[in-house]
């Protein structure tokens, strides 16, 4: 299951209604991003005030159940779900939650990280950072993009 | 066509969307850029480095070869930066 929404979610409540009546479930891990109020700049001592998330209405849905697809395809999840927000976010606020249950804990280990991994980098979302400086986009990050690509490799492994 | 811009490409295009008419001689996305890139000094700005621009047609990526008809949904965006 995947959302897309402006308004906070309750991790808890999220969780309980995921696994509600699924007694095949042996595990649950979840993942929460949250907005830092870090410089945006590497050894600058600029702190950020809010950022914004802009994304693609109708590319970002269908990324997104295109990435849960493939994690059910790799795993046997018994649930998952994704919800991401959008819109102007403060220091502190949560931005994603990814849950993964499965029968046992490291199919729903795997699958988170593999999820967070791989929104990270197909997702059509973007950040516009407030600085002091002026609204900054946030840059796509290298080690991100390696990040998902560990898991493009561990495929060519498995189909080998 | 419909083609979206979103993040600093609409910053420098001024503009999220708009509806054009395929024009002559455009075929693929690469040949869409070259065209928008010759609308003004924003879009020439937009597409500088067509190599940190994305781009998806009905909603899935593509690479800048990819042939684009009429009635098309495009998009050009920046690398994503989401999660």
């Amino acid at each position: 299951m995947i959302r897309v929404q402006q308004q906070d979610f309750d991790v808890g409540a999220e969780i309980a209604a995921l696994t509600d009546g699924k007694h095949g479930i042996g595990g649950v891990v979840s993942f929460v991003g949250l907005v830092r109020d870090m410089a945006p700049v590497e050894g600058s001592d600029t702190k950020i005030g809010a950022m914004t998330l802009e994304h693609y209405p109708g590319m970002t849905e269908k990324q997104l159940v295109e990435i849960e697809r493939e994690a059910n395809a790799r795993w046997p999840l018994e649930a998952s779900l994704i919800v991401h927000r959008y819109g102007r976010l403060e220091p502190g606020a949560r931005i994603v939650l990814v849950v993964c249950a499965s029968a046992h804990r490291q199919d729903a280990f795997d699958a988170c990280n593999f999820l967070i991994d791989w929104l990270k980098t197909q997702a059509p979302f973007w950040k516009l950072e407030e600085t002091g400086e002026g609204d900054l986009w946030v840059e796509a990050r290298d080690t991100d993009d390696a990040a998902a690509a560990r898991w493009q490799a561990s495929r060519d492994d498995a189909a080998e | 066509m419909n083609i979206l811009y979103f993040a600093w490409l609409r910053q420098r295009t001024g503009t999220g969307h708009e509806s054009i008419v395929l024009p002559d001689g455009v075929a693929t996305v690469g040949e869409l850029v070259d065209w928008l890139k010759a609308r003004g000094p924003g879009y020439a700005k937009a597409f500088e480095e067509p190599k940190v621009v994305r781009a998806a047609v009905n909603q899935e990526y593509v690479p800048f070869d990819h042939p684009v008809s009429d009635g098309d949904e495009v998009a050009f965006f920046p690398p994503v930066t989401g999660g």
